[in-house]
């Protein structure tokens, strides 16, 4: 059982900018339909903001407004990088430049196509030279995203930043994937700090289907977020709790053997 | 940190089969490396390519698994006994406490790639591809998890080149934590499209079998490759006595904060991942007897790390990259490169580094143009990837 603090809170989905919003939202069971815009870290230069990938923007946005609720210097902090896909658009881009003609594939693309391509671009972008990992999990990936950040957090002594992100997709294999909705969040946990909701995780053998952390029931707006982005699914009743300061319990699957239990104390 | 035993480990590259194969290509001085024979539009490249890959498919139930990448995954399981290994512990221990931490850049992508040439009338994926899980990075180790039953915390890495060096930090902390008893480590990279062409892209590619540390040295040679470990905690009991005691017993990440597709020039994130790497493991730079290093025959790599290894290692640390072997595996290279650390320090012999003829002039006296026999204790492996994201690990034979 490790005990973290939850310092800081980023969000970004479409029509949804930054977790100021989405907070008043979730204490209201709300979520928009829709929405526009892309997602505008304020740390990255303009003339970068426009090439990045979308998937960049949108993990840069929240794990910067994470930092700077929690007050922390970015620089400083170890990172994980938490996404299903990594970019399902420029995925599309590879193959389909692949099947037409190879010889024409742009080297920038391809470097934006690695999987870790926030993670360098959040390093460059804030300085920070402190460990940063990229990972994926499936359906599980905002669940096993959250344990190797508690895990960080616990071995590094210091706050670490969680994003966890998926864009929508584009071309046939953003036909197949699991996310068809842009979603992404961002925590600042931190072990040794006094204050900011308390959560508490623990690995547990799973015992039948998991059920809390499933929003169905909740307001369609929600249901149809989490429905459309296992990112959301997996951390909106978290989220929820934090926004409504109501003390929460929910379990979320890791693997067919195993699942995480939260204990969240706004 | 508590240093963690190493209880078995195998890989499978272009240089064959299992552990014995690796050790006697690098003794017999046989490199996998040969012409691209593999993209469909042609590449002047050379490639480490694993052959048969195409006629072994997975056993019929795990057919929604079934790629190259998940194919090669397989194969390399088969050997040296670790699929019987991993079933055993799997019988002594709570399955929830078997972890599988694996690293992976290309995972399945390739088989993505071809959906694209199959697409229906409607433009999208075939009916016989539609279904399958493969689409996405972690088809690696959800695979993994399904063909040992495995059923702890279950993750891939992906963090370019350093991936499969990234796997056995994550792997450790698991242990550490107390979350795993044991954590199956490693990493499987394929040979695919979107890195052959892509590296070209970049014009890191080398027409020619790559020269790591040579002057002339004009590229990369990307090969394919999966290795796999057990890293266990001390408790487990581990019926294979005799065997040398292998430990990992630091690891090191860091970011270089400086470019998205080059190192840093001082290479000041490499640096920092080895510091990270040798203060856990309570050791200075004097106690390194061999480094793997990443030397991947780029240009501005092997400059950097040439630069940093002859400036602050003694003379007495023998360095070598494996490249030239075995190409460069990318997501796997951290998980092979780990496997080649612990057979030298097995057989207490160091692989030379192939094809550097005439060395770079920034290396110093620790840089092995041949392999030599020399019994070791401490072995550094070096990881750099895009992004910037290094990680190193230490690895050590116990007195006996």
């Amino acid at each position: 059982m490790t005990t973290l603090r939850i310092r800081g809170i980023g969000v970004w989905s479409p029509g949804v900018a930054d977790w100021s919003l989405a907070r008043t939202l979730l204490a209201n069971g709300d979520w928009p339909a829709s929405g526009d815009g892309r997602p505008a870290p304020t740390l990255m230069p303009a003339n970068e903001r426009r090439r990045a990938p979308e998937s960049v923007l949108l993990a840069l946005a929240v794990a910067e407004q994470a930092c700077m609720e929690a007050g922390v210097d970015a620089a400083t902090l170890p990172s994980v990088f938490a996404s299903i896909y990594g970019d399902l658009s420029i995925n599309d881009y590879m193959c389909a430049t692949l099947r037409d003609d190879p010889s024409t594939m742009s080297p920038i693309r391809f470097h934006n196509s690695v999987h870790n391509a926030p993670s360098g671009y959040w390093s460059i972008a804030t300085g920070a030279m402190a460990p940063t990992t990229s990972i994926a999990a499936s359906r599980e990936t905002f669940a096993a995203g959250l344990l190797e950040a508690a895990c960080q957090a616990v071995d590094a002594r210091a706050p670490v930043v969680l994003a966890a992100y998926d864009s929508a997709g584009a071309g046939p294999v953003g036909d197949i994937a699991s996310v068809s909705r842009s979603f992404g969040c961002a925590l600042v946990l931190d072990a040794a700090a006094s204050e900011g909701p308390i959560l508490r995780i623990e690995a547990r053998p799973r015992n039948a289907v998991a059920s809390a952390g499933d929003m169905a029931g909740t307001a369609s707006g929600i249901a149809h977020l989490c429905s459309a982005n296992p990112i959301a699914a997996g951390s909106i009743p978290l989220l929820a709790s934090v926004a409504s300061g109501v003390p929460g319990t929910f379990s979320l699957q890791l693997s067919s053997g195993l699942e995480l239990h939260l204990e969240l104390t706004p | 940190m508590t240093p963690l035993k190493v209880l078995t480990h195998t890989a499978t590259s272009c240089l064959g089969q299992g552990r014995d194969a690796h050790y006697r290509a690098l003794t017999e001085g046989r490199s996998g490396l040969r012409e691209n024979d593999f993209t469909r539009a042609p590449l002047a490249t050379c490639i480490g390519r694993v052959d048969g890959l195409e006629s072994a498919a997975l056993p019929p139930r795990w057919i929604d698994w079934d790629c190259r990448n998940n194919r090669l995954a397989w194969l390399a399981l088969n050997q040296d006994g670790l699929l019987e290994i991993l079933r055993d512990l799997r019988g002594r221990l709570p399955a929830h406490r078997l972890g599988i931490a694996l690293g992976t850049s290309t995972s399945s992508i390739g088989d993505t790639e071809q959906a694209y040439l199959e697409l229906d009338g409607r433009g999208r994926f075939p009916d016989t591809t539609r279904s399958r899980q493969i689409h996405q990075p972690h088809s690696l180790s959800a695979f993994v998890q399904r063909a040992t039953g495995w059923d702890g915390p279950v993750m891939t890495i992906s963090t370019a080149c350093s991936s499969g060096a990234e796997a056995w930090a994550a792997a450790a902390r698991w242990i550490e934590q107390d979350l795993c008893d044991a954590v199956l480590v490693g990493g499987c990279d394929t040979l695919c499209g979107s890195t052959l062409h892509g590296f070209a892209s970049l014009e890191l590619t080398s027409p020619r079998p790559c020269r790591p540390f040579d002057q002339r040295r004009d590229g990369i040679s990307i090969g394919e490759a999966a290795a796999f470990a057990i890293l266990v905690r001390d408790t487990v009991e581990c019926g294979n006595d005799g065997a040398p005691d292998l430990r990992l017993t630091g690891h090191g990440e860091s970011a270089d904060a400086h470019h998205m597709s080059a190192p840093h020039p001082e290479g000041a994130g490499a640096r920092r991942a080895i510091e990270a790497a040798l203060q856990r493991a309570g050791l200075s730079v004097a106690d390194i007897d061999y480094i793997n290093l990443h030397g991947t025959a780029s240009r501005l790599n092997d400059q950097v790390e040439a630069t940093l290894v002859s400036g602050w290692f003694p003379a007495t640390t023998a360095a070598s990259s494996t490249k030239g072997w075995t190409g460069h595996t990318l997501g796997a290279a951290g998980a092979i490169e780990a496997t080649l650390c612990l057979l030298a320090l097995e057989h207490g012999y160091l692989p030379a580094t192939l094809n550097c003829e005439e060395p770079d002039p920034a290396c110093g006296p620790q840089f092995l143009r041949e392999g030599r026999h020399a019994a070791i204790r401490t072995a550094l492996s070096n990881s750099f990837g895009f992004g910037g994201n290094n990680a190193s690990l230490v690895f050590q034979r116990s007195a006996e």
